[in-house]
């Protein structure tokens, strides 16, 4: 195992992208949270639980969880055309169902929370960065859950498995699988793979992937006890 | 086996204790475990862990006593919004019984209530009522809003921090338990007070809140420190019992009063001069003015725009 390769970043196989999480930094939201991780810039908001202003989500037992993953049009290099798309669809979706497990909502029926996720800056890895930060604005808003969500994401480069992809990494490495999972029972919430990769590959990629994890779950617990704690 | 202490700040999916613990609110078993579900301080009494949040919704309690804003005027009930999930409704009978009355005449979308929950059906759907102490429109006055597990904090043992604020800033002050509180008085004292409760607000889970607050009204309204009357240190416990209901009907009966006086007094004043003058106009005017004040503002909105905190 070539586990001394130095990346194109000067990474090692298993190193994370610097990253930093801030809880709380909207006012008027009821949660928010701000994520830097690498060349990445993220901002959540989270609303409610609220009254569920439109009547066809609603459920008669159980909250339910929207999200809106957009990307700011200066956020890549060639400029974004505005407005939702097929990509940000998809994340939206996956956003949403790699939350719910996690989330109590039977405490709130009949009510809705909205989570916005605002890509500022992207650089690879934004729908795990995404997930991240959403986790800690659902905490900050005060919602009940089971443990925070956590996502990273693992891949293959030059034919070695490595850990959170970054954007050169991603479009010219041979495969990207992200994840996300809570840390503390150790399930996971959401699994995507894009690319080949042999079955040892990929259980490699998803033990190294849930080691990030594991990682940046610390980072967010840090982060929220930062903003609650007295001094 | 117990992981954390009394008091400490925990976050969702944290364990706390073992089976042999009971699990309260604000926790959950999973696997023999009991961990919390929010982010909140740890309270623990004999074998029963709860944690409190330090940011929630509220959810409708028949008995709560709330603040509420006129949202919708329907034909025989009046929709209202009580910072709540869920809406409240009070019905028509609840105000004049069998009367017959047109209820846009009586409270119209915007009027700021006080009232209480007389009972939550199923859906949680709060139905309201006025009957008890006080309760009714409020004239006037600005609305500050704070997390509702905060308001036991701002109440104080027996009242004590909103009574000591109360005499400060000689604002009257109403306290719904679901995270509105309805301060009207000086101007002044208005921004003063909206301060103070945000303070509390912030600082709510530090211990020797009710003297750091006495001091800094004191700094702010005389500029100098209170005398030290009490060295009796209390030891302040982290009390998060529901606060008792506070008597506002006295405040606003006064204030009812001291409106119809003034009106008086200005009709009086009218009456005396025919001929108008400068003098005259110009009070008119600061009446005017006066009057625009008295609208309800619903907190003050101005410094909250989308921005990020500083850091």
């Amino acid at each position: 195992m070539m586990s001394e390769m130095i990346r194109e970043d000067g990474r090692k196989f298993n190193e994370l992208r610097p990253i930093k999480i801030e809880a709380g930094v909207l006012e008027r939201a009821d949660g928010s949270a701000y994520l830097e991780v690498g060349g990445n810039k993220i901002l959540v908001a989270v609303y409610g639980p609220r009254e569920s202003y439109i009547r066809r989500l609603l459920e008669p037992n159980s909250g339910v969880i929207r999200c809106r993953y957009n990307m700011a049009p200066f956020s890549v290099d060639d400029r974004k055309r505005p407005g939702p798309d097929r990509r940000s669809s998809e994340i939206s979706k996956i956003t949403a169902d790699a939350l719910r497990p996690a989330l109590m909502l039977e405490n709130y029926p009949r009510s809705m929370i909205d989570i916005y996720i605002e890509v500022i800056e992207a650089e690879g890895g934004t729908r795990c960065a995404g997930i991240t930060a959403a986790a800690v604005a659902l905490v900050d808003a005060g919602v009940p859950m089971k443990d925070i969500v956590v996502g990273c994401a693992a891949g293959k480069v030059n034919d070695e498995i490595v850990l959170d992809l970054s954007e050169v990494e991603d479009k010219e490495g041979q495969a990207d699988v992200p994840i996300a999972m809570m840390p503390r029972t150790g399930e996971i919430t959401l699994l995507q793979s894009d690319g080949d990769l042999t079955e040892e590959e990929f259980a490699k990629a998803i033990d190294l992937a849930m080691e990030g994890c594991r990682q940046v779950s610390e980072l967010q617990k840090e982060a929220l006890m930062k903003k609650y704690s007295t001094e | 086996m117990i992981y954390v202490e009394n008091k400490d700040l925990v976050i969702p999916g944290q364990i706390l204790a073992d089976d042999e613990y009971y699990s309260g609110r604000g926790t959950f078993k999973d696997n023999g475990k009991v961990c919390s579900s929010l982010i909140g301080l740890v309270s623990l009494r004999n074998k029963k862990i709860r944690v409190i949040p330090l940011k929630s919704k509220y959810v409708p309690k028949k008995g709560d006593v709330v603040i509420g804003k006129i949202n919708d005027v329907r034909f025989s009930m009046w929709d209202v919004d009580i910072n709540s999930p869920y809406s409240g409704i009070l019905p028509a009978f609840e105000v004049f019984g069998r009367e017959k009355k047109e209820l846009n005449k009586v409270y119209d979308v915007g009027d700021v209530l006080f009232l209480r929950v007389v009972d939550v059906d199923e859906i949680k759907k709060a139905k309201l009522g006025l009957k008890g102490r006080g309760m009714g429109k409020f004239k006037g006055g600005i609305i500050v809003d704070i997390a509702p597990t905060k308001v036991p904090r701002l109440i104080g043992k027996k009242g004590s921090m909103i009574n000591m604020i109360k005499d400060k800033t000689k604002c009257k002050i109403v306290v719904g338990q679901n995270g509105l509180v309805w301060v009207k008085g000086d101007e002044d004292m208005e921004q003063l007070t909206k301060n103070i409760i945000h303070l509390i607000e912030a600082e709510a889970h530090t211990s020797g809140l009710t003297n750091k607050i006495k001091n800094k009204l004191y700094l702010a309204i005389d500029g100098e420190l209170p005398p030290e009357e009490a060295p009796e240190e209390q030891e302040e416990e982290f009390v998060l019992e529901k606060p008792k209901l506070q008597n506002f009907k006295e405040e606003l009966e006064q204030e009812e009063r001291e409106a119809e006086e003034k009106e008086a007094e200005e009709e009086e004043e009218e009456e005396k001069g025919d001929k108008p003058n400068i003098a005259k106009v110009i009070q008119e005017l600061k009446r005017k003015n006066k009057s625009k004040d008295n609208t309800l503002s619903y907190g003050d909105n101005s410094n909250n725009s989308f921005i990020l905190n500083k850091k």
